[in-house]
Protein backbone atom coordinates (compact mmCIF):
# COMPACT_ATOMS: atom_id res chain seq x y z
CA UNK A 1 0.00 0.00 0.00
CA UNK A 2 1.13 3.50 -1.29
CA UNK A 3 1.07 6.12 1.94
CA UNK A 4 0.87 9.96 0.92
CA UNK A 5 1.61 12.42 3.55
CA UNK A 6 1.25 16.10 2.97
CA UNK A 7 3.37 18.75 4.52
CA UNK A 8 3.28 22.34 5.29
CA UNK A 9 6.22 24.67 5.36
CA UNK A 10 5.15 27.15 8.06
CA UNK A 11 6.67 30.17 10.58
CA UNK A 12 8.72 27.90 13.41
CA UNK A 13 6.57 27.30 16.89
CA UNK A 14 9.03 28.95 18.89
CA UNK A 15 8.83 32.24 17.06
CA UNK A 16 6.83 35.17 18.23
CA UNK A 17 5.48 36.60 15.47
CA UNK A 18 4.71 40.80 14.51
CA UNK A 19 2.39 42.06 12.47
CA UNK A 20 3.54 44.37 9.56
CA UNK A 21 2.90 47.99 10.25
CA UNK A 22 0.62 48.59 7.86
CA UNK A 23 -1.72 45.24 8.79
CA UNK A 24 -1.57 43.74 5.74
CA UNK A 25 -0.14 40.14 7.18
CA UNK A 26 2.38 38.84 9.38
CA UNK A 27 5.96 39.75 8.90
CA UNK A 28 7.90 36.63 7.69
CA UNK A 29 10.55 37.99 6.36
CA UNK A 30 14.24 36.98 8.10
CA UNK A 31 11.67 34.68 10.36
CA UNK A 32 12.82 30.85 11.03
CA UNK A 33 10.23 28.54 8.89
CA UNK A 34 9.81 24.90 9.64
CA UNK A 35 7.95 22.02 9.09
CA UNK A 36 4.54 22.53 10.62
CA UNK A 37 4.51 19.89 13.78
CA UNK A 38 1.61 18.04 13.17
CA UNK A 39 3.26 17.30 9.28
CA UNK A 40 5.99 15.82 11.13
CA UNK A 41 3.67 13.61 13.00
CA UNK A 42 2.20 12.83 9.94
CA UNK A 43 5.66 12.23 8.33
CA UNK A 44 6.46 9.58 11.37
CA UNK A 45 3.28 7.92 11.09
CA UNK A 46 3.57 6.93 7.52
CA UNK A 47 7.51 5.76 8.10
CA UNK A 48 6.67 3.58 11.01
CA UNK A 49 3.39 1.97 8.89
CA UNK A 50 6.25 1.21 6.42
CA UNK A 51 8.48 0.12 9.00
CA UNK A 52 5.95 -2.35 9.59
CA UNK A 53 5.20 -3.77 6.34
CA UNK A 54 1.99 -2.09 5.90
CA UNK A 55 3.43 0.84 3.68
CA UNK A 56 5.43 -0.43 0.37
CA UNK A 57 6.32 3.72 -0.33
CA UNK A 58 6.03 6.77 1.10
CA UNK A 59 4.74 9.84 -1.21
CA UNK A 60 5.19 13.49 0.70
CA UNK A 61 3.84 16.12 -0.85
CA UNK A 62 3.84 20.00 0.10
CA UNK A 63 2.26 23.00 -1.85
CA UNK A 64 3.79 26.21 -1.55
CA UNK A 65 6.62 28.65 -3.04
CA UNK A 66 10.08 26.84 -3.99
CA UNK A 67 11.62 27.25 -0.43
CA UNK A 68 9.29 24.45 0.62
CA UNK A 69 11.47 21.97 -1.36
CA UNK A 70 13.54 21.86 1.92
CA UNK A 71 10.43 20.66 4.08
CA UNK A 72 10.38 17.82 1.41
CA UNK A 73 13.72 17.39 1.76
CA UNK A 74 13.23 16.93 5.37
CA UNK A 75 10.27 14.43 4.93
CA UNK A 76 12.86 12.31 2.37
CA UNK A 77 15.51 12.63 5.24
CA UNK A 78 13.25 11.43 7.76
CA UNK A 79 12.15 7.92 5.60
CA UNK A 80 9.77 9.05 2.69
CA UNK A 81 10.96 7.28 -0.83
CA UNK A 82 9.86 10.13 -2.86
CA UNK A 83 8.29 14.00 -2.96
CA UNK A 84 5.71 15.94 -4.85
CA UNK A 85 6.20 19.15 -5.07
CA UNK A 86 3.46 21.66 -6.26
CA UNK A 87 4.68 25.18 -6.79
CA UNK A 88 3.48 27.87 -6.30
CA UNK A 89 3.95 31.52 -4.52
CA UNK A 90 0.20 32.42 -4.67
CA UNK A 91 -1.33 32.64 -1.20
CA UNK A 92 -3.17 28.82 -1.32
CA UNK A 93 -6.65 28.66 1.05
CA UNK A 94 -7.10 25.01 3.00
CA UNK A 95 -9.76 24.85 -0.02
CA UNK A 96 -7.56 25.14 -3.15
CA UNK A 97 -4.88 23.43 -1.06
CA UNK A 98 -7.33 20.22 -1.18
CA UNK A 99 -8.20 20.29 -4.23
CA UNK A 100 -4.18 20.28 -5.51
CA UNK A 101 -4.09 17.22 -3.19
CA UNK A 102 -7.09 15.80 -4.68
CA UNK A 103 -5.40 15.60 -8.25
CA UNK A 104 -2.23 13.96 -6.98
CA UNK A 105 -4.59 11.66 -4.90
CA UNK A 106 -6.07 10.91 -8.30
CA UNK A 107 -2.87 10.51 -10.02
CA UNK A 108 -0.77 8.35 -7.36
CA UNK A 109 -4.25 6.11 -5.86
CA UNK A 110 -2.67 5.53 -2.35
CA UNK A 111 -4.19 3.47 0.25
CA UNK A 112 -3.91 6.28 2.80
CA UNK A 113 -3.90 9.64 3.27
CA UNK A 114 -2.20 11.46 6.16
CA UNK A 115 -1.96 14.72 6.91
CA UNK A 116 -1.55 17.16 10.48
CA UNK A 117 -4.70 18.23 11.61
CA UNK A 118 -4.36 21.77 11.63
CA UNK A 119 -1.22 24.24 10.54
CA UNK A 120 0.25 26.70 13.13
CA UNK A 121 -0.21 29.83 10.87
CA UNK A 122 -3.58 30.10 9.75
CA UNK A 123 -4.89 27.26 12.66
CA UNK A 124 -7.57 26.35 10.08
CA UNK A 125 -7.86 22.50 10.51
CA UNK A 126 -9.68 22.51 7.33
CA UNK A 127 -7.63 20.96 4.68
CA UNK A 128 -7.74 16.88 5.49
CA UNK A 129 -11.86 16.99 5.79
CA UNK A 130 -11.53 18.79 2.53
CA UNK A 131 -9.54 16.38 0.74
CA UNK A 132 -11.88 13.74 2.16
CA UNK A 133 -14.69 15.10 0.49
CA UNK A 134 -13.38 16.22 -2.66
CA UNK A 135 -11.90 12.35 -3.26
CA UNK A 136 -14.61 10.98 -2.10
CA UNK A 137 -12.85 8.83 1.31
CA UNK A 138 -14.27 8.30 4.85
CA UNK A 139 -11.82 10.55 7.03
CA UNK A 140 -10.83 9.55 10.33
CA UNK A 141 -9.70 13.10 11.86
CA UNK A 142 -7.61 14.25 15.57
CA UNK A 143 -5.88 10.51 15.23
CA UNK A 144 -4.18 9.45 18.43
CA UNK A 145 -3.54 5.85 16.89
CA UNK A 146 -3.78 3.97 13.36
CA UNK A 147 -4.33 0.45 13.21
CA UNK A 148 -4.64 -0.60 9.28
CA UNK A 149 -6.35 -4.47 8.80
CA UNK A 150 -6.42 -5.92 5.93
CA UNK A 151 -8.69 -3.38 3.41
CA UNK A 152 -9.72 -1.40 6.50
CA UNK A 153 -8.25 1.21 9.09
CA UNK A 154 -9.18 1.48 12.80
CA UNK A 155 -8.57 5.23 14.14
CA UNK A 156 -8.88 6.32 17.10
CA UNK A 157 -10.00 9.75 17.23
CA UNK A 158 -9.40 12.61 19.94
CA UNK A 159 -12.79 14.27 20.75
CA UNK A 160 -14.07 17.05 23.09
CA UNK A 161 -14.17 14.62 26.50
CA UNK A 162 -12.31 11.74 25.63
CA UNK A 163 -11.44 9.07 22.97
CA UNK A 164 -13.56 7.85 20.08
CA UNK A 165 -12.65 5.09 17.67
CA UNK A 166 -14.02 4.34 14.46
CA UNK A 167 -13.52 1.82 11.35
CA UNK A 168 -13.11 3.10 7.89
CA UNK A 169 -12.48 1.33 4.51
CA UNK A 170 -9.78 1.99 2.49
CA UNK A 171 -8.45 4.30 1.02
CA UNK A 172 -9.32 6.93 3.73
CA UNK A 173 -8.01 10.56 4.94
CA UNK A 174 -6.27 10.34 8.26
CA UNK A 175 -5.36 13.47 10.29
CA UNK A 176 -2.75 13.41 12.71
CA UNK A 177 -3.44 15.11 16.43
CA UNK A 178 -0.17 15.49 19.16
CA UNK A 179 -0.19 12.25 20.78
CA UNK A 180 -0.29 10.04 17.69
CA UNK A 181 3.03 9.95 18.17
CA UNK A 182 6.70 10.58 18.66
CA UNK A 183 8.36 12.47 15.82
CA UNK A 184 12.01 11.29 15.14
CA UNK A 185 15.23 13.42 14.02
CA UNK A 186 16.58 12.80 10.60
CA UNK A 187 20.54 11.93 10.93
CA UNK A 188 23.24 13.32 9.27
CA UNK A 189 23.76 10.83 6.51
CA UNK A 190 19.86 10.46 6.20
CA UNK A 191 19.91 13.92 4.78
CA UNK A 192 22.51 13.09 2.88
CA UNK A 193 21.22 10.82 1.25
CA UNK A 194 17.54 12.74 0.50
CA UNK A 195 19.41 15.02 -1.47
CA UNK A 196 19.18 12.15 -4.37
CA UNK A 197 15.79 10.94 -3.73
CA UNK A 198 13.41 11.61 -6.72
CA UNK A 199 11.40 15.36 -6.56
CA UNK A 200 9.00 16.09 -8.94
CA UNK A 201 7.65 19.36 -9.43
CA UNK A 202 4.62 20.73 -10.42
CA UNK A 203 2.26 23.70 -11.42
CA UNK A 204 -1.47 24.22 -10.41
CA UNK A 205 -2.11 24.74 -13.82
CA UNK A 206 -0.87 21.51 -15.07
CA UNK A 207 -3.38 20.12 -12.23
CA UNK A 208 -5.74 22.29 -13.67
CA UNK A 209 -6.76 23.81 -10.68
CA UNK A 210 -7.43 27.36 -9.83
CA UNK A 211 -5.56 28.95 -7.09
CA UNK A 212 -7.37 31.81 -6.57
CA UNK A 213 -10.01 32.21 -3.30
CA UNK A 214 -13.13 33.84 -2.86
CA UNK A 215 -11.67 34.55 1.25
CA UNK A 216 -10.07 38.13 1.06
CA UNK A 217 -7.59 38.80 4.09
CA UNK A 218 -8.63 42.87 4.60
CA UNK A 219 -6.64 43.12 7.66
CA UNK A 220 -4.28 41.47 10.70
CA UNK A 221 -3.93 43.22 13.92
CA UNK A 222 -2.19 42.48 17.14
CA UNK A 223 -4.38 41.18 19.62
CA UNK A 224 -5.41 43.63 22.59
CA UNK A 225 -2.34 43.50 25.14
CA UNK A 226 -2.94 42.31 28.80
CA UNK A 227 -2.37 45.49 30.89
CA UNK A 228 0.54 44.62 33.40
CA UNK A 229 -0.10 42.76 36.49
CA UNK A 230 1.21 42.93 40.29
CA UNK A 231 2.84 40.25 42.00
CA UNK A 232 1.74 39.62 45.26
CA UNK A 233 3.79 38.40 48.47
CA UNK A 234 1.01 36.07 50.35
CA UNK A 235 -1.78 33.84 49.79
CA UNK A 236 -3.96 35.89 52.18
CA UNK A 237 -3.20 39.47 49.51
CA UNK A 238 -4.04 37.08 46.55
CA UNK A 239 -7.35 36.12 47.93
CA UNK A 240 -8.02 39.80 49.41
CA UNK A 241 -7.27 41.37 45.83
CA UNK A 242 -9.43 38.72 44.04
CA UNK A 243 -12.54 39.08 46.07
CA UNK A 244 -12.04 42.65 46.60
CA UNK A 245 -10.17 44.22 43.43
CA UNK A 246 -10.69 41.93 40.53
CA UNK A 247 -14.43 40.58 42.55
CA UNK A 248 -14.01 37.05 40.96
CA UNK A 249 -14.40 35.21 44.71
CA UNK B 1 -30.74 36.47 4.64
CA UNK B 2 -31.12 32.55 6.54
CA UNK B 3 -28.86 30.57 8.76
CA UNK B 4 -28.31 27.08 9.80
CA UNK B 5 -26.73 26.16 12.97
CA UNK B 6 -25.90 22.44 13.72
CA UNK B 7 -26.99 22.05 17.36
CA UNK B 8 -23.79 20.15 19.32
CA UNK B 9 -24.91 17.21 21.87
CA UNK B 10 -23.57 14.43 23.77
CA UNK B 11 -25.44 11.73 25.05
CA UNK B 12 -28.60 12.97 24.47
CA UNK B 13 -28.51 16.54 26.01
CA UNK B 14 -27.84 19.63 23.88
CA UNK B 15 -24.05 20.82 24.78
CA UNK B 16 -23.53 24.99 25.75
CA UNK B 17 -21.80 26.06 22.58
CA UNK B 18 -25.32 25.57 20.55
CA UNK B 19 -26.53 28.74 22.50
CA UNK B 20 -22.99 30.63 21.91
CA UNK B 21 -22.89 30.12 18.03
CA UNK B 22 -27.38 31.00 18.05
CA UNK B 23 -25.70 33.95 19.38
CA UNK B 24 -23.24 34.63 16.76
CA UNK B 25 -26.27 33.99 14.07
CA UNK B 26 -28.09 36.57 15.60
CA UNK B 27 -25.10 39.18 14.54
CA UNK B 28 -24.95 37.71 11.44
CA UNK B 29 -29.15 38.68 10.83
CA UNK B 30 -32.01 36.69 8.89
CA UNK B 31 -33.77 34.00 10.38
CA UNK B 32 -31.90 30.54 12.26
CA UNK B 33 -33.11 26.97 12.11
CA UNK B 34 -30.72 25.03 14.26
CA UNK B 35 -30.64 21.40 12.89
CA UNK B 36 -30.10 18.63 15.46
CA UNK B 37 -28.94 14.93 14.01
CA UNK B 38 -28.70 12.19 15.57
CA UNK B 39 -30.56 8.93 17.00
CA UNK B 40 -33.35 9.30 19.85
CA UNK B 41 -32.41 13.60 19.61
CA UNK B 42 -36.42 14.19 20.58
CA UNK B 43 -35.19 16.01 24.40
CA UNK B 44 -32.31 18.05 22.35
CA UNK B 45 -34.90 19.15 19.86
CA UNK B 46 -36.82 20.72 23.07
CA UNK B 47 -34.02 21.88 24.77
CA UNK B 48 -32.71 23.60 20.80
CA UNK B 49 -36.41 24.95 20.20
CA UNK B 50 -36.05 27.11 23.61
CA UNK B 51 -33.05 28.79 22.47
CA UNK B 52 -34.15 32.84 21.84
CA UNK B 53 -33.54 34.14 18.28
CA UNK B 54 -34.43 30.34 16.86
CA UNK B 55 -37.13 30.31 14.18
CA UNK B 56 -37.08 26.52 13.53
CA UNK B 57 -35.86 23.43 14.86
CA UNK B 58 -35.02 20.71 12.06
CA UNK B 59 -34.56 17.14 13.47
CA UNK B 60 -32.74 14.16 11.57
CA UNK B 61 -33.38 11.60 13.83
CA UNK B 62 -32.15 8.15 12.62
CA UNK B 63 -29.06 5.46 13.15
CA UNK B 64 -26.87 6.61 10.31
CA UNK B 65 -26.34 9.68 12.34
CA UNK B 66 -25.82 8.19 15.55
CA UNK B 67 -22.37 9.84 16.96
CA UNK B 68 -22.30 12.32 13.96
CA UNK B 69 -19.62 10.38 12.19
CA UNK B 70 -18.58 13.28 9.57
CA UNK B 71 -19.56 11.33 6.45
CA UNK B 72 -23.23 10.98 6.58
CA UNK B 73 -23.61 13.99 8.72
CA UNK B 74 -21.95 16.42 6.10
CA UNK B 75 -23.86 14.56 3.33
CA UNK B 76 -26.87 15.48 5.03
CA UNK B 77 -26.05 19.15 5.67
CA UNK B 78 -24.80 19.41 1.88
CA UNK B 79 -28.56 18.36 1.35
CA UNK B 80 -30.28 20.96 3.34
CA UNK B 81 -27.07 23.82 3.04
CA UNK B 82 -29.19 25.38 -0.39
CA UNK B 83 -31.90 26.46 2.06
CA UNK B 84 -29.34 28.51 3.32
CA UNK B 85 -26.75 31.48 3.10
CA UNK B 86 -24.49 30.62 6.18
CA UNK B 87 -23.90 27.15 7.79
CA UNK B 88 -22.58 27.67 11.28
CA UNK B 89 -21.24 24.77 14.04
CA UNK B 90 -19.38 25.24 17.17
CA UNK B 91 -15.47 25.33 16.50
CA UNK B 92 -15.70 21.47 18.44
CA UNK B 93 -14.10 18.66 17.21
CA UNK B 94 -17.74 17.89 16.16
CA UNK B 95 -17.86 21.36 14.01
CA UNK B 96 -14.36 20.80 13.10
CA UNK B 97 -15.06 17.30 11.77
CA UNK B 98 -17.42 17.62 9.79
CA UNK B 99 -18.27 21.51 8.51
CA UNK B 100 -15.23 21.57 6.11
CA UNK B 101 -16.49 18.47 4.34
CA UNK B 102 -19.75 20.82 3.99
CA UNK B 103 -17.55 23.20 2.40
CA UNK B 104 -15.73 21.20 0.09
CA UNK B 105 -18.85 19.36 -1.11
CA UNK B 106 -20.33 22.69 -1.96
CA UNK B 107 -17.30 24.14 -3.58
CA UNK B 108 -16.62 27.03 -0.86
CA UNK B 109 -14.47 27.96 1.57
CA UNK B 110 -14.74 27.21 5.30
CA UNK B 111 -14.01 30.07 7.87
CA UNK B 112 -12.75 28.18 11.71
CA UNK B 113 -13.01 29.59 14.70
CA UNK B 114 -14.62 32.93 14.59
CA UNK B 115 -14.58 35.56 16.83
CA UNK B 116 -16.33 38.27 15.89
CA UNK B 117 -18.52 38.94 13.20
CA UNK B 118 -18.25 42.33 11.57
CA UNK B 119 -21.15 41.79 9.22
CA UNK B 120 -22.61 38.95 7.19
CA UNK B 121 -19.77 38.40 4.96
CA UNK B 122 -16.85 39.88 6.95
CA UNK B 123 -15.49 38.06 10.26
CA UNK B 124 -12.79 38.25 12.55
CA UNK B 125 -10.77 35.23 13.52
CA UNK B 126 -7.54 34.10 15.00
CA UNK B 127 -4.54 32.80 13.42
CA UNK B 128 -0.99 32.23 14.85
CA UNK B 129 -2.23 30.75 18.08
CA UNK B 130 -4.08 34.03 18.92
CA UNK B 131 -1.07 36.02 18.33
CA UNK B 132 -2.70 37.59 15.67
CA UNK B 133 -6.01 38.40 14.68
CA UNK B 134 -7.01 38.43 10.51
CA UNK B 135 -10.49 40.25 9.31
CA UNK B 136 -11.37 38.07 6.30
CA UNK B 137 -14.18 38.78 3.53
CA UNK B 138 -16.18 35.67 2.20
CA UNK B 139 -17.27 36.33 -1.74
CA UNK B 140 -18.94 32.96 -1.40
CA UNK B 141 -22.71 32.28 -2.03
CA UNK B 142 -22.52 29.97 1.11
CA UNK B 143 -20.61 30.99 4.01
CA UNK B 144 -19.66 27.82 5.92
CA UNK B 145 -18.69 29.07 9.96
CA UNK B 146 -17.01 27.56 12.92
CA UNK B 147 -17.93 29.84 15.82
CA UNK B 148 -15.40 30.10 18.84
CA UNK B 149 -17.79 30.02 21.40
CA UNK B 150 -15.86 31.92 24.00
CA UNK B 151 -16.24 34.84 21.62
CA UNK B 152 -20.04 35.40 21.54
CA UNK B 153 -22.39 35.45 24.83
CA UNK B 154 -24.93 32.64 24.98
CA UNK B 155 -28.43 33.33 23.89
CA UNK B 156 -31.27 33.44 26.46
CA UNK B 157 -33.57 30.35 26.73
CA UNK B 158 -36.82 31.65 26.95
CA UNK B 159 -37.80 30.89 23.33
CA UNK B 160 -40.63 28.54 21.64
CA UNK B 161 -39.25 27.59 18.30
CA UNK B 162 -41.08 24.89 16.05
CA UNK B 163 -39.86 21.51 15.68
CA UNK B 164 -39.97 19.85 12.15
CA UNK B 165 -38.69 16.99 11.28
CA UNK B 166 -36.21 16.33 8.08
CA UNK B 167 -36.93 12.58 6.37
CA UNK B 168 -33.63 12.91 4.31
CA UNK B 169 -31.48 9.84 4.94
CA UNK B 170 -27.80 9.17 3.73
CA UNK B 171 -26.16 6.26 3.16
CA UNK B 172 -22.55 5.34 4.96
CA UNK B 173 -20.86 2.31 3.96
CA UNK B 174 -17.34 4.12 4.96
CA UNK B 175 -17.16 5.22 8.24
CA UNK B 176 -18.30 2.46 11.09
CA UNK B 177 -18.42 3.59 15.28
CA UNK B 178 -16.42 0.69 16.97
CA UNK B 179 -16.62 2.70 20.21
CA UNK B 180 -16.49 5.98 22.83
CA UNK B 181 -14.36 6.26 26.30
CA UNK B 182 -15.63 9.26 28.01
CA UNK B 183 -13.93 11.05 30.72
CA UNK B 184 -16.26 11.38 33.72
CA UNK B 185 -16.71 14.02 35.47
CA UNK B 186 -19.12 15.93 38.16
CA UNK B 187 -17.12 19.08 37.54
CA UNK B 188 -18.47 22.10 35.25
CA UNK B 189 -17.60 21.59 31.99
CA UNK B 190 -14.05 23.16 30.70
CA UNK B 191 -14.95 25.26 28.03
CA UNK B 192 -18.09 26.77 29.37
CA UNK B 193 -16.67 27.22 33.18
CA UNK B 194 -16.82 30.46 34.53
CA UNK B 195 -13.84 29.57 36.99
CA UNK B 196 -10.91 27.38 35.86
CA UNK B 197 -7.72 26.12 37.82
CA UNK B 198 -5.00 24.11 35.77
CA UNK B 199 -1.73 22.06 36.33
CA UNK B 200 1.20 22.12 34.15
CA UNK B 201 4.57 20.19 34.97
CA UNK B 202 5.37 21.84 37.91
CA UNK B 203 2.50 19.23 39.57
CA UNK B 204 4.85 16.95 39.62
CA UNK B 205 2.68 13.99 39.15
CA UNK B 206 -0.55 13.09 38.71
CA UNK B 207 -1.65 12.34 42.37
CA UNK B 208 -1.08 16.17 42.79
CA UNK B 209 -3.98 17.16 41.01
CA UNK B 210 -5.85 16.37 43.67
CA UNK B 211 -4.50 19.30 45.33
CA UNK B 212 -6.66 21.37 42.57
CA UNK B 213 -9.59 19.71 43.19
CA UNK B 214 -10.28 21.22 46.72
CA UNK B 215 -9.74 24.34 45.44
CA UNK B 216 -12.11 23.43 42.69
CA UNK B 217 -14.88 22.04 44.50
CA UNK B 218 -15.22 25.79 46.91
CA UNK B 219 -14.74 27.56 43.66
CA UNK B 220 -17.00 25.27 41.58
CA UNK B 221 -14.02 25.35 39.10
CA UNK B 222 -13.23 22.87 36.38
CA UNK B 223 -9.71 21.53 36.19
CA UNK B 224 -7.44 21.62 33.30
CA UNK B 225 -4.05 21.03 32.48
CA UNK B 226 -1.18 22.30 29.84
CA UNK B 227 0.40 20.16 27.36
CA UNK B 228 3.29 19.43 29.58
CA UNK B 229 0.78 17.74 32.19
CA UNK B 230 -1.12 16.10 29.18
CA UNK B 231 2.28 14.64 27.55
CA UNK B 232 3.94 13.62 30.87
CA UNK B 233 1.03 11.18 31.80
CA UNK B 234 -0.16 13.29 34.59
CA UNK B 235 -3.96 13.57 33.11
CA UNK B 236 -6.21 12.97 29.89
CA UNK B 237 -5.53 14.76 26.75
CA UNK B 238 -9.17 16.35 27.15
CA UNK B 239 -8.20 18.73 30.18
CA UNK B 240 -6.28 20.02 27.71
CA UNK B 241 -6.22 24.28 27.38
CA UNK B 242 -4.32 25.44 24.58
CA UNK B 243 -3.92 26.24 20.64
CA UNK B 244 -4.52 22.40 20.50
CA UNK B 245 -6.63 21.80 23.19
CA UNK B 246 -9.40 23.67 24.57
CA UNK B 247 -9.49 26.99 24.25
CA UNK B 248 -11.18 28.84 27.82
CA UNK B 249 -12.32 32.34 28.37
CA UNK B 250 -13.18 32.32 32.50
CA UNK B 251 -13.82 34.95 34.94
CA UNK B 252 -11.07 33.90 36.53
CA UNK B 253 -8.23 31.49 35.45
CA UNK B 254 -5.89 30.03 38.17
CA UNK B 255 -2.35 28.80 36.30
CA UNK B 256 -0.35 26.15 38.84
CA UNK B 257 3.10 25.29 37.98
CA UNK B 258 2.75 26.30 34.15
CA UNK B 259 5.31 28.52 32.46
CA UNK B 260 3.34 29.91 29.98
CA UNK B 261 4.35 28.63 26.35
CA UNK B 262 1.99 30.55 23.19
CA UNK B 263 0.85 27.42 22.64
CA UNK B 264 -0.99 27.52 25.89
CA UNK B 265 -1.56 31.18 26.50
CA UNK B 266 -3.59 30.97 22.81
CA UNK B 267 -5.88 29.17 24.84
CA UNK B 268 -6.76 30.82 27.93
CA UNK B 269 -5.21 34.39 27.21
CA UNK B 270 -8.96 35.78 26.99
CA UNK B 271 -9.57 35.16 30.78
CA UNK B 272 -10.90 38.28 32.18
CA UNK B 273 -8.81 37.33 35.66
CA UNK B 274 -5.87 35.38 35.44
CA UNK B 275 -3.85 34.26 38.43
CA UNK B 276 -0.21 32.51 38.29
CA UNK B 277 1.33 30.42 40.82
CA UNK B 278 4.69 29.64 39.74
CA UNK B 279 8.37 29.39 41.66
CA UNK B 280 9.81 30.71 39.14
CA UNK B 281 9.35 34.49 39.00
CA UNK B 282 10.89 34.70 35.68
CA UNK B 283 8.24 32.40 33.96
CA UNK B 284 6.34 33.89 30.79
CA UNK B 285 2.98 33.48 32.47
CA UNK B 286 3.96 35.91 34.62
CA UNK B 287 3.93 38.68 31.68
CA UNK B 288 -0.06 37.80 31.50
CA UNK B 289 -1.11 37.56 34.51
CA UNK B 290 -3.08 40.22 36.96
CA UNK B 291 -1.88 38.80 40.50
CA UNK B 292 0.98 36.67 39.99
CA UNK B 293 2.47 34.17 43.38
CA UNK B 294 5.88 33.56 43.62
CA UNK B 295 6.45 30.29 45.44
CA UNK B 296 6.61 26.45 46.02
CA UNK B 297 2.66 25.05 44.78
CA UNK B 298 2.61 22.27 47.51
CA UNK B 299 2.76 25.26 50.21
CA UNK B 300 0.60 27.38 48.48
CA UNK B 301 -2.61 25.12 47.37
CA UNK B 302 -3.45 23.89 50.99
CA UNK B 303 -3.11 27.31 52.74
CA UNK B 304 -5.46 28.58 49.24
CA UNK B 305 -7.54 26.23 49.81
CA UNK B 306 -8.13 26.87 53.55
CA UNK B 307 -8.35 30.41 52.56
CA UNK B 308 -11.36 30.44 50.68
Amino acid sequence: MKVLVAVKRVIDYNVKIRVKADHSDVDLTNVKMAMNPFCEIAVEEAVRLKEKGVATEVVAVTVGPKAAQEQLRTALALGADRAVHIETDARVESLAAAKLLAKVVEAEQPGLVILGKQAIDTDNNQTGQMLAALAGLPQGTFASEVVVENDKVQVTREIDGGLQTVELTLPAVITTDLRLNEPRYAKLPDIMKAKKKPLDVKSPAELGVEVESRLTLLKVESPAERKGGIKVGSVDELVDKLKNEAKVL
Amino acid sequence: MSVLVLAEHHDGVLVGATAHVVAAAKAIGGDIDVLVAGENVGAVAEAAAKLDGVSKVRVADNGVYAHQLAEPLGALLVELAGDYSHVLAAASTTGKNVLPRVAALKDVSQISEIVEVVDADTFKRPIYAGNAIATVKSADSLKVITVRSTGFDAVGESGNAAIESVDTIVENSQSTFLKQELAQSDRPELAAAKVVISGGRGMGSGENFTLLEGIADKLGAAIGASRAAVDAGFVPNDMQVGQTGKIVAPELYIAVGISGAIQHLAGMKDAKVIVAINKDEEAPIFQVADYGLVGDLFELLPELESKL
